[in-house]
């Protein structure tokens, strides 16, 4: 019998086509999803090579960094926009690479298009020229963002030169209290390990709050491995995600759908198998979170203060009054009450249907404060769809929310949705870095969806868990 | 299409400090609007120079032909944007001497040829001071003898052997020894189950 193996090493040993001299794997990438933003300069790369695309069957590709949420009209009205845009379209065609484009009903954002047409599967490796493309780790697939240079490798030859990852097991035991949700969980992982913590590593979350988790609170956990350090991050593949599956529109069906159960069935990690690292956190004990500085590591549960510049040794101190001096908060004060100016509710990490589905449940308790702009940015156009069936727009719109059209939208602001000025966001997006929302000064307090919707009816940093 | 062997970087420095200086702090977003990668260097630090009001090393002309950047721990973080490494290779930087470096970001740069090695807390400060004292004074790197060397002497350098290895043999430009594996690649994907759409 063979000694008890990780997923990631199950995985890594079928994709591996050989050892390199350099010692690192040349690794087959199952599924590469490409976007507007990381593939251009990959494809004049590879036109200037003379190579072709080796597997144009394996690639797939949408818009959403560039999209316009309110008008989507062509040509698109900033010009550089409409130019990425038809860059896509162009090498899309001439190269054979099905492209899921603004009118094909199937566009959103690349992390979000993946998991819901069926494409990302257990077991996969995948690519993406976009660092939050762990989130496919949700099915226990092994997935990780590249380079511009690293998206040409693998339209070339459908490879990567990758050095194998160690796995980090981190078990989130109990339950989860109401109120508090995945992006807590993760937030809290982050600020427990920091957000270089996971450099080297792969994370595997498992334990009871994670097996209880639907596959979209799982992708939220996932996406956020990255900032974490951990370029990628999974989740033992389980019925959960079976039944997720099933029928989607990529998936195998019939006789094929047996099979590929029985292979993703022998995908989980062996009892035994052993780890880099062992990490353990009590989810009874999570509340929810909020990030205060300018990195995802810096958070606070809702209710507690923020931190003292004695609290931590002298090596940290001057990143954290960095974070202070540009948020302009001062340490010991609390966040609850704190007065924002923009929430934004989207995302690759919190602009799925059930992200948007607790939000509503908040934002159906009232009216969204006077003065505060407030965004509802479905994820993908099915996530749309699927909103519209339910009569969410009409819930957040009658709260005074405006209901967007689907994009990455203002988690990096490379469309017209941006912070201006000092303004403040409560974000239910991945970042908090300086600038991050579209304003150099512009500053985002990272929260999840509900939380998100909270603070926009109070305008004001509001504990979700006093309205639920 | 092979890239060079890099053994050696030397020339002058320029220290950026600050730990977690993420992608986005590199070269903002809104600078990402295009579908090339030229011009990029005017961008570097874009938002960093304005709050700096003029003190930003980018801003200081001691260091404006600097090949080496000198950087704090986790460097790159964030979005997996090759144009911030690329907006720097453009402004002329060769190499990164650092605490540490995010993965996507060091992944990237020895994509491009580019050198990054980690030094411990207590040698980095030295080179630090070393190179804001004497901009001028040019720094080695030796990828060989495992070595920077400053006016603050000779210290150890750390970097990740497979970067090491496609630096110094030249086969940095993966796409090129990816393709020698011919059809094992072709090879592989029939084994994988998906591949063949769970056929038996």
């Amino acid at each position: 019998m063979s000694p008890p193996k990780t997923l990631l090493d199950k995985v890594w040993d079928a994709h591996s086509v050989c050892e390199l001299d350099s010692g690192q794997t040349q690794l087959f990438i199952g599924l590469h999803l490409i976007h507007e933003v990381t593939s251009p300069q990959a494809f004049a790369m590879l036109r200037e090579m003379g190579v072709p695309v080796r597997f144009p069957s394996r690639t797939f590709a949408t818009v959403d960094h560039i999209v316009p949420t309110d008008s989507r009209r062509r040509p698109l009205a900033d010009a550089l926009a409409e130019e990425m845009l038809v860059a896509l379209e162009r090498n899309c065609a001439e190269h054979d690479v099905r492209l899921f484009d603004l009118e094909s009903g199937q566009q959103g954002i690349v992390h979000v298009i993946g998991p819901e047409l069926g494409l990302t599967q257990p077991g996969m490796t995948i690519a993406c020229g976009d660092s939050h493309t762990s989130t496919h780790g949700a099915f226990g697939a092994v997935a990780f963002g590249i380079g511009t240079s690293q998206v040409r490798d693998v339209l070339a030859t459908q490879c990567l030169a990758m050095g194998r990852p160690q796995v980090r097991r981190i078990e989130v035991t109990g339950k989860l209290a109401s109120g508090v949700y995945a992006k807590d969980v993760i937030l809290a992982i982050i600020r427990h390990l920091g957000v270089k913590g996971g450099v080297g590593y792969a994370y595997e979350y498992a334990g009871s709050v994670i097996e209880a988790m639907s596959v979209e609170e799982r992708l939220t956990v996932c996406n956020m491995s990255i900032e974490g350090g951990a370029r990628c991050g999974y989740v033992n593949p389980d019925d959960t995600v079976l039944e997720y599956l099933r029928g989607r529109e990529y998936c195998p069906s019939g006789v094929a759908w047996d099979r590929a159960v029985e292979w993703w069935r022998s995908l989980p990690s062996d009892p035994g198998a052993s780890y880099a690292d062992r990490v353990e956190i009590d989810g009874q004990r999570l509340a929810p979170s909020v990030t205060w500085g300018i990195n995802p590591g810096q958070s606070v549960a809702v209710d507690e203060r923020l931190p003292l510049l004695t609290s931590v040794n002298d090596e940290d101190r001057p990143s954290l009054a960095e974070a202070f001096d540009f948020m302009e908060f001062q340490p010991g004060e609390p966040l609850l009450g704190t007065p924002i100016d923009v929430a934004f509710i989207g995302s690759c990490t919190n602009g799925r249907i059930s992200d948007l589905r607790e939000a509503a449940r908040v934002a159906q308790t009232g009216q969204v404060a006077t003065g505060i702009k407030a965004l509802v940015v479905p994820g993908s156009k099915s996530v749309a769809r699927e909103a519209e069936e339910e009569g969410l727009p009409e819930v957040f719109r009658a709260a005074g929310f405006e209901w967007r059209d689907a994009g990455c939208s203002m988690c990096l602001a490379m469309n017209p949705d941006k912070l201006s000025g000092r303004q403040l966001c409560a974000s239910s997006s991945n970042r908090n870095f300086k600038g991050r929302q579209g304003s150099p000064t512009g500053r985002t307090l990272l929260m999840s969806p509900a939380m998100v919707a909270a603070a926009a009816l109070r305008g004001a940093v509001a504990d979700v868990r006093e309205i639920l | 299409m092979s890239g060079e062997p890099v053994e050696r970087v030397e020339g002058p420095a320029c220290v950026v400090r600050g730990h977690d200086i993420d992608t986005d702090r590199i070269l903002p977003a809104r600078f990402l609007r295009r579908v090339s990668f030229e011009g990029l260097e005017e961008h570097a630090f874009a938002d960093d120079r304005v709050h700096a009001k003029g003190n930003h090393p980018f801003d200081d002309d001691r260091f404006l032909s600097a090949e080496i950047l000198v950087v704090g721990h986790n460097f790159g973080s964030g979005s997996s944007r090759e144009h911030a490494p690329q907006a720097l290779m453009r402004r002329g930087f060769r190499a990164f001497v650092g605490g540490s470096f995010a993965e996507i970001f060091a992944g990237n740069c020895v994509a491009l040829g580019l050198v990054c090695v980690t030094l411990s807390d207590a040698d980095l400060a030295r080179v630090m001071e070393a190179v804001e004292l004497d901009p001028e004074h040019r720094v080695v790197i030796d990828l060989h003898a495992r070595s920077v060397t400053s006016r603050a002497g000779s210290v150890d350098l750390e970097i990740h052997e497979g970067h090491r290895q496609q630096l110094v043999s030249g086969t940095w430009h993966a796409t090129a020894v990816l393709l020698q594996a011919g059809n094992a690649i072709e090879a592989t994907a029939a084994r994988l189950p998906y591949v063949t759409d769970f056929a038996e």
